[in-house]
């Protein structure tokens, strides 16, 4: 089947070169960066997660949105979905090699890495989200691959998948969790120290993954014949809108606590993240814009998603999907992980912005992830619209 | 086969390249390392047999026993020498000259322990 | 694909997984070692009494007012024999013992109507060495891990710089090697001014911090810091369940401070202001 990602339309191989252009100069960048050490980022001794992690936690949720379908399509026999549960599923896959691939970006030691593997360590969280990603990643790849090739060999998927399928349900909810967990048991980050954090992160997994999905499925519907159904369009602004307004409830609900309560440990970092910290004599507020911001686009972005279904518009079902995906980019990866290192444990305030070889391999990363997406895209739409012909 | 005229040679000439380095110095091992050994000194911690195929696996026991099990940082040879189960300290103190004792044999089997980057090599080998 | 082929990818497959998975288990069967090393618990609910020593320090903030320089003395001490690099800019900063002031390093006491001699004071921070500590839970390959002695110790040949442990610790105590650290600046100066033959370095890409001077310690000398401070018994270190030694009986007879006490890491660290 993996033939179908070698044919292709010129405006398919342009992307690919432009990808693999992208990936080119993150991967010089990060030549540099094993060079020299991390000291090349923008991270310090106080903000010592940056860009990378805050990527890895915000993939993380996409992989895991791909629940969003699989779960009404094969535990509810959801048929409407028929045709875009395999896009979630291979975009599961595309956003586990990106997480995999920006947490070794960010190893001191990244020839070490198999030490995790040779001395499991039960206790660290760490362990576990090595075994709960890679085993989702397996996961989808068995389950996509092999529904599609029986849908390509015009079969129905072997009985012994089945249990495949199930098991990926609860274990998208595992590999967020796990990753909430890895934040929320830490006693001295008050900011992360919030048994809330794990539902917050599903809830915007559960938004932004599919918001997602369904820009590029526009995208599709555009650029090739392979057309989703309004039926399913619509089911996933239900899930995209409510998802999204249950993130702003739980985001309202840590204002809540923090502002009504007082107490300093809590109030800090969103004061840092949403109005500036004053601090010494000075005010630290580099992102404030942003999370402003987020906030904004988040709640247009869920009053529009609604309107479009109601007025049935792609081009504005487009822009609300890409604002509801950019506000929860912005509130999970720069506000969550940069936040909790604001204030610093010694009360000091250290602001982080990220360089550029840092970035470079951001992107890198990301054009990976997109090219990855792109083959395995490939070849699900060409064998869908080979078979419903 | 399709096209077993093109694959059959490609084959044979990607094997051929490969074991290049094999059949190219054949029955010649180069030039073998002679490590210098340290003229003050008669014995070493262990027989020098074994630590010629296990001085890593030692070195990574006495890491493993002082760094977590709090072990003993001094050892007696069978002689009775007492000596310093360390590397930097230990067997650098007879071993002074690391470019003409461990660097001999590590180059000429390509080895490149990372042991360096971390702990200090005798200054006069520097 | 043909079946034959299919057969032979599965078995392939199954024995990739196989292999990455046995050594860990052999590992972690053979060793025993799959959980951290927890320490003797001095559980704050009156539990039985602590076996083992514990190490721990009483850090007398006074004696260091008195004192001005000693402070810096006992850094300049630690940094030396242990060839911390000084890379002269904060944010690739290391360092395992540094001066901080009172409303840094107690921030969740109160900072209200305070003395005003409070805000000069030096006060010593370093690693906690805590009897419950956060940063060893935290570590994915035990490269941080609590001693039978108390000490939280660092495993520089098996930290893979994931820098969990940093996020972990509650009071900052941690350092990440961001460069080499036997690098040179700009002006050709090595980040290492004097090193010390008899221990290591670190390499970049692994964290360090404060190590209760254990190889002093196996050799019978008391930490660099407590040496320089002996005179003054600014820094007083010793066996924390033994009843008999000297810092118990100075816990026994002043009143101290843990940083932090309320989330329950239990530092080995007392500071009397």
């Amino acid at each position: 089947m993996i033939e179908k990602a070698l044919k292709g339309s010129t405006g398919y191989w342009v992307w690919m070169i432009f990808l693999l252009s992208l990936m080119g100069v993150g991967g010089l960048c990060y030549a540099q960066q094993f060079n020299y050490g991390l000291g090349i980022t923008g991270m310090s001794r106080d903000v010592t997660w940056g860009v990378y992690i805050s990527q890895f936690t915000f993939l993380v949720g996409v992989a895991a949105g791909g629940l969003m379908l699989v779960l009404p399509y094969y535990l509810h026999n959801y048929k409407a979905f028929g045709r875009i549960v395999i896009l979630g599923e291979f975009m599961a896959i595309a956003a586990i090699v990106m997480c995999l691939m920006f947490i070794i970006a960010d190893l001191g030691q990244p020839m070490r890495a198999m030490n995790v593997l040779l001395y499991p360590t039960p206790n660290s969280m760490l362990f576990w989200d090595m075994i709960v990603l890679n085993g989702y990643l397996i996961l989808n790849v068995l389950c996509g691959w092999v529904v599609l090739h029986s849908e390509y060999k015009g079969i129905k998927y072997p009985k012994w998948i089945k249990p495949f399928i199930y098991l990926s349900i609860p274990w998208a909810i595992s590999i967020h969790t796990v990753t909430a967990f890895l934040y929320c048991g830490l006693p001295g980050r008050h900011f992360w120290l919030t048994a809330i954090l794990a539902p917050r992160f599903l809830a915007s997994a559960f938004a932004a993954g599919p918001a997602l999905l369904l820009i590029i499925a526009m995208v599709l519907k555009r650029v090739t014949k392979f057309d989703v159904g309004r039926e399913a369009q619509d089911k996933l602004v239900t899930i995209i809108g409510y998802a999204a307004l249950l993130n702003f409830f739980f985001l309202g609900c840590e204002f809540f606590v923090a502002y009504y309560s007082q107490i300093p440990g809590h109030m800090h970092t969103l004061d840092y993240l949403f109005w500036g910290l004053g601090h010494g004599d000075q005010v630290f507020n580099n992102l404030v814009p942003f999370m402003r911001a987020s906030v904004v686009m988040g709640l247009t972005g869920i009053g529009l998603i609604f309107y479009s279904r109601a007025k049935q518009c792609d081009g504005l079902l487009v822009l609300s999907c890409a604002l509801i995906f950019i506000s929860f980019w912005i509130d999970k990866g720069l506000g969550l992980v940069l936040g909790g290192f604001v204030p610093s444990p010694l009360d000091y305030v250290t602001e982080y912005v990220p360089s550029f070889q840092e970035l470079g391999v951001t992107v890198a990363v990301w054009a990976t992830g997109a090219f990855i997406l792109s083959i395995l895209y490939k070849v699900a739409i060409s064998v869908k619209l080979e078979k419903e012909a | 086969m399709y096209g077993k005229g093109r694959i059959i040679p490609a084959l044979i000439l990607f094997l051929g390249v490969m074991t290049s380095p094999m059949w190219y110095c054949s029955g010649d091992a180069g030039n073998l390392p002679k490590p210098e050994k340290p003229k003050d000194y008669t014995e070493c911690v262990a027989p020098t047999q074994f630590m010629r195929t296990s001085h890593m696996v030692l070195l990574n026991q006495w890491r493993d026993d002082i760094l977590r099990e709090d072990g003993a940082r001094k050892g007696i040879t069978a002689n009775g020498t007492e000596y310093d189960r360390s590397l930097q300290n230990g067997c650098m103190k007879c071993h002074s000259n690391k470019k003409k004792f461990c660097d001999v044999c590590h180059e000429y089997t390509s080895v490149k322990p990372y042991c360096w980057d971390c702990h200090l090599q005798p200054k006069e080998a520097m | 694909m043909d079946s034959k082929r299919r057969d032979f990818l599965k078995i392939a497959g199954l024995t990739a997984i196989a292999g990455i998975a046995a050594p860990s288990a052999f590992n972690t069967l053979l060793k025993g070692e799959a959980l951290a090393s927890a320490g003797p618990a001095a559980s704050g609910h009156g539990a039985a009494a602590p076996t083992g020593k514990r190490y721990g320090m009483v850090i007398d903030v006074k004696k260091f007012t008195e004192n001005p320089g000693l402070a810096e003395q006992c850094v300049s001490a630690c940094h030396t024999i242990h060839n911390v690099p000084d890379f002269g800019n904060k944010k690739d900063e290391i360092k395992w013992l540094w001066v901080e002031s009172y409303e840094h390093v107690f921030p969740e006491h109160s900072q209200d109507k305070r003395p005003d001699a409070l805000k000069e004071m030096p006060i010593l921070t370093l690693c906690n060495h805590c009897d419950k500590p956060p940063c060893v839970r935290a570590c994915p390959t035990k490269a941080t891990f609590k001693k039978k002695n108390g000490i939280v110790a660092m495993d520089y040949h098996r930290c893979i710089g994931c820098r969990f442990c940093m996020a972990a610790c509650p009071y900052g105590a941690r350092s990440f090697n961001w460069r080499d650290p036997r690098g040179k600046d700009a002006n050709g100066r090595p980040f290492i001014k004097a090193e010390n033959p008899k221990y290591p370095t670190r390499m970049r890409g692994v964290v360090e911090k404060c190590n209760f001077c254990t190889e002093r310690l196996a050799i019978g000398q008391i930490p660099a810091c407590v040496e320089v401070a002996t005179q003054t018994k600014g820094l007083i270190f010793g066996d924390l369940n033994d009843p008999n030694s000297e810092i118990s009986q100075v816990l026994k007879t002043s009143f101290t401070i843990q940083r932090n006490p309320a989330i329950g890491t239990h530092p080995s660290l007392f500071y009397i202001i």
